[in-house]
């Protein structure tokens, strides 16, 4: 994927861009489980905004700028991922949708958390690692 | 007025402003790298550092391993910065039990794996990029986890 080689400007690149992910993540509150188990539970339509801004604003970014510059100012092309839809993609959004309902933390928010010391917030991630790695290890 | 504090009863500008923090971090990936930031893949990229099957050696993963991991220490170091500079630094908790964090983590990182995308792989990623399977997706996940956080809090509260 990225057989571009890492450098500085790049390494800094994808730090910051990172670090503008969590702050908003933070600054959103989509850290804290209970303010995403409030929405999953029809209290507090928040999240609604959140992936509203976040998507509007990725719909500009990819929609406009392969066709503004030739390619990225410090890589090779723009990449794009092809999404399926198939069994795999049905069964595991289903899955993701009881974890994400159970625990109120998907992967942003379990690394996110990392931040703001809500050591809690480590059980999920812990979790989210082994669900990753058992995936692996029973995929053909 | 009524009508927003019903449907927002904690305010809503900073989860407009966050949303729009989160699509600034990934167009400011694509614009200057080129790459798409999803989230979840990071939990697979990373055990290729240290889990030999081929499963976890192929290139989208090896390739891909150094800077999911920058991103992943960007996404700690820019919740420090609210942390310390805007919310004061106070020690932060949850009240979900660890067996809910830790089971529900599980499944998490199954699903997201298995289904190639979370909510931001699909959800911002995927919808950003205008593809109706990660909108399938999205309603997919989004219904399960409707149903399964209505059923916990009817059943454990």
């Amino acid at each position: 994927m990225s057989a571009e080689r890492m450098n500085l400007p790049r390494f800094a690149a994808v730090l910051l861009a990172g670090a503008l992910f969590g702050f908003g993540l933070a600054l959103s509150t989509m850290v804290r489980p209970e303010v995403v188990l409030g929405f999953l539970r029809f209290q507090d339509f928040g999240l609604m905004l959140v992936m509203g801004g976040a998507v509007a604003v990725t719909v500009l970014a990819y929609g406009l700028l392969p066709r503004l510059l030739g390619r990225p100012l410090l890589g090779e092309r723009f990449h794009h991922h092809a999404s399926a839809w198939n069994r795999d993609t049905a069964v595991g959004a289903a899955l993701f949708g009881v974890g994400w309902g159970l625990c109120g933390v998907c992967p942003g928010p379990a690394i996110a958390g990392l931040g703001l010391g809500n050591w809690s917030l480590l059980w999920a991630l812990g979790g989210i690692a082994l669900g990753a790695l058992v995936q692996g290890l029973r995929a053909r | 007025m009524n009508l927003t504090l019903s449907l927002f009863p904690l305010g809503w500008q900073h989860y407009l402003l966050g949303g729009l923090f989160i699509g600034a971090g990934v167009a400011l990936l694509f614009v200057l790298t080129g790459l798409v930031g999803g989230m979840s893949t990071v939990f697979s990229s990373t055990w290729s550092f240290v889990v030999r099957r081929p499963f976890f050696q192929q290139a989208r993963f090896t390739d891909s391993r150094g800077w999911r991991l920058v991103y992943a220490v960007g996404l700690v170091l820019g919740a420090l910065v609210w942390w310390l500079g805007f919310a004061g630094g106070a020690a932060q908790t949850t009240s979900v039990p660890v067996w809910q964090l830790l089971v529900g983590g599980f499944l998490v990182g199954y699903g997201a794996r298995l289904g190639n995308g979370c909510t931001s792989g699909h959800g911002i990623c995927g919808l950003g990029s205008l593809q109706w399977p990660s909108l399938l997706a999205v309603l997919t996940f989004m219904a399960t986890a409707f149903l399964t956080a209505n059923l916990v809090a009817r059943w454990l509260a």
